[in-house]
């Protein structure tokens, strides 16, 4: 078992024959995904590396694959069509990979995947994986190994240096998550430790988070009123100034909120593990476990 | 993207909001012929990027155009913040009855751009958020409709609850303020004062705009009010070549891809007793011109006693980054210390590379760190 994406995913590729759509497809067929078609608007008909068929519209991929599952690489001005287009096709899972989508388009496109019954993670995020099975996005692969531990992240690189400190340790991954560092994205913390606890495979979380906003704060509660499995989190951005944007559109410490030392304090408060350091993940799930 | 006074005030003018007449100057002079035209008593505002500009002494009244041009000769220049006045708004004074607060911000936990108004206006609103909630209305707008005509109307009588002249006057503004934030793709836009003069007139005083950067690419007329004066000239100069970076006060230099990770790097530097010298995250692309421009731009801060690299290749090769590393540092021989850590995509060629040009290289991101903030301390390689 793993969340949201498995052996048994079907994935579509909005933006198939761009210069990072296409090179991150090769790289997931590599390992393993199974990626039935190719979305780009007048390229229909072609082939993508002899293999995957292109259509002109997410409806067509859909109705000819069947497919469930979306990731979109197309660029951030045309994002939120192309997460809206997903959902009307009926993609029940949609992974916006993209960065620097305008956060107001992100306003209209979430009630409108909502509505369509759909799940989005992103935009701004690597992905997702579930090693051994399938990935979607750009968390590379090698770094990953199967196992119990259900990673999620508001990062890319940051999570790339967690799953690789728990795979030196021999410690593998059910499923790592990277749920994006916009302010206004699809899928949220709790919802993946929501899908974790109900998940048999995942036995510990790891939790990366950053300042800005309070998603970490409601996480934390939600540990603590409803997570049975041991959570071990970190907050990137601890000597970061208030007022300025850290990279990611939603890192930013506004006023007095949002900072890291009340994520770690909530994250205290739930009684979950705190690590200082990246590499202290480890020592802090093997405790738990 | 923060723009001035100034500019949000010709946003809201544009959409017809009331606010009375103004002009920018740099120089006493040019505020003492502005101070003639509008005639009668003036505001001198400092534009400067940054709160609290009154309690420094950044606006000031004055009655006639000798005293505007003898206040401006005070603000224009000073420091306010840390940031220079270069700039001055001279604008006609009005008689203030009451003020109140209207703002939108696009709120994360709704999802939705948030209408907070309050009748408590003039000070700082996170204050009155904090000490006394009640005096603010919060109001989520589903941007799909945008703001309805009756919740404006909502909106002006929460402010004026027995005056429907002035809710009616007030509602305009609040639609006038939600097209210029959806108009110019804002993550803050506000009136802060909203006031109403002794005659019943209701006017804005004061307003801040602030435009997602995401955005920025369709909206060219907007981008270009950018003020490269309000900023570091480091930042400008990482912002030109692709990067982002935010200059701090330690002295340990970071060159990190991924925001998290560069967060986090900076976080390690504490943690071993360091201070970082700033943030900067190359980014996922694997170009050795962005390495060339980083290791430039931090060597020019005079803080900097060692410069550290964390690169987690995924997407980013990390052979790029030694090349850039060998190809910057010939250029400009490095006068200071530099650490190198890097692991993933391509790491065996990149070592290689780094070790035919005479550097050492880590993989372990603690061992770095650690060896990075011995060296700022001046203390040998541990």
């Amino acid at each position: 078992m793993s969340i949201f994406i498995d052996r048994h995913t079907t994935l579509i590729v909005q933006g198939i024959t761009g210069r990072d759509g296409s090179f991150h497809t090769k790289q997931m067929i590599e390992y393993g995904t199974r990626v039935v078609g190719g979305v780009t608007p007048g390229k229909g008909g072609q082939k993508f590396e002899n293999e995957v068929p292109v259509f002109n519209t997410v409806y067509q991929a859909v109705e000819q694959t069947g497919a469930n599952t979306s990731v979109i690489y197309v660029p951030p001005m045309f994002a939120a069509d192309a997460i809206m287009e997903a959902a009307d096709a009926g993609i029940k899972f949609i992974v916006a990979i993209t960065e620097g989508v305008p956060v107001l388009d992100m306003t209209r496109v979430y009630p409108f995947v909502k509505e369509k019954g759909a799940r989005l993670l992103g935009p701004n995020c690597p992905g997702l994986i579930t090693p051994g099975e399938s990935k979607v996005g750009i968390i590379p692969g090698r770094i990953c190994t199967p196992g119990n531990i259900g990673v999620v992240s508001r990062s890319g690189t940051l999570t790339y240096e967690v799953v690789y400190q728990l795979t030196r340790a021999g410690m593998g991954q059910s499923t790592c998550v990277g749920i994006g560092g916009d302010p206004i994205n699809g899928t949220n913390f709790i919802d993946c430790l929501a899908a974790f606890e109900a998940d048999p495979q995942t036995k510990a979380v790891a939790m990366m988070g950053e300042i800005g906003g309070t998603d970490e704060q409601d996480a934390a509660t939600f540990v603590k009123e409803h997570m049975t499995k041991p959570v071990v989190g970190f907050i990137a951005g601890q000597t970061a100034p208030p007022g300025r944007r850290m990279g990611h559109a939603g890192a930013i410490i506004s006023g007095s909120s949002g900072t890291a030392a009340e994520k770690i304090d909530a994250f205290r408060a739930a009684g979950m593990g705190v690590a200082k350091r990246p590499i202290d993940f480890v020592e802090l799930l093997k405790e738990r476990m | 993207m923060n723009i001035h006074e100034y500019q949000a005030k010709d946003i809201l003018r544009a959409q017809g909001v009331p606010i009375p007449p103004g002009e920018i100057a740099t120089t006493p002079e040019q505020v003492e012929a502005i101070a003639k035209k509008i005639g009668g008593m003036v505001v001198v505002k400092a534009q400067v990027h940054t709160g609290g500009r009154g309690k420094a002494g950044g606006v000031k009244l004055a009655k006639t155009p000798t005293e505007a041009r003898e206040v401006a000769s005070r603000i224009l220049g000073m420091k306010i913040n840390g940031l220079t006045v270069y700039t001055v708004l001279v604008t006609a004074a009005a008689d203030i009855a009451s003020e109140a607060y209207v703002g939108i911000i696009l709120d994360r936990a709704t999802k939705k751009p948030v209408f907070m108004v309050s009748p408590a206006g003039g000070i700082d609103i996170e204050e009155v958020a904090a000490k006394t909630p009640e005096k603010i209305l919060k109001l989520p707008i589903d941007t799909r409709y945008g703001l309805l005509p009756y919740q404006a109307m909502d909106l002006g009588f929460f402010l004026f609850p027995d005056d429907v002249k002035k809710v009616r006057a007030a509602a305009k503004i609040m639609m006038q303020l939600y097209q210029a934030f959806m108009k110019s793709d804002a993550s803050l836009a506000e009136i802060n004062p909203l006031v109403v003069t002794p005659s019943g007139e209701v006017l804005a005083l004061d307003a801040k705009i602030s435009v997602d950067d995401n955005a920025l690419d369709r909206h060219p007329d907007l981008a270009a009010l950018r003020d490269e004066t309000a900023e570091a000239k480091s930042e400008v100069e990482a912002r030109n070549a692709n990067l982002t970076f935010i200059k701090l006060d330690g002295n340990v230099g970071c060159v990190v891809n991924g925001a998290g990770l560069a967060m986090a790097t900076m976080d390690l530097v504490k943690y071993y007793g360091g201070e970082p010298a700033n943030f900067l995250d190359i980014g996922g692309s694997s170009n050795p011109e962005k390495v060339v421009n980083a290791l430039r731009i931090i060597t020019e801060d005079p803080n900097v006693k060692v410069i550290l690299f964390n690169i987690f290749g995924g997407i980013t090769r990390t052979d790029d980054v030694a090349n850039g590393i060998v190809t910057a540092t010939k250029a400009n021989p490095l006068k200071i210390p530099i650490v190198i850590r890097l692991t993933g995509t391509n790491e065996e060629i990149a070592m290689k590379i780094l070790q035919e040009n005479g550097f050492n290289a880590s993989s372990d991101m603690d061992e770095a760190v650690e060896k990075a903030v011995a060296l700022a301390k001046g203390g040998k390689a541990a």
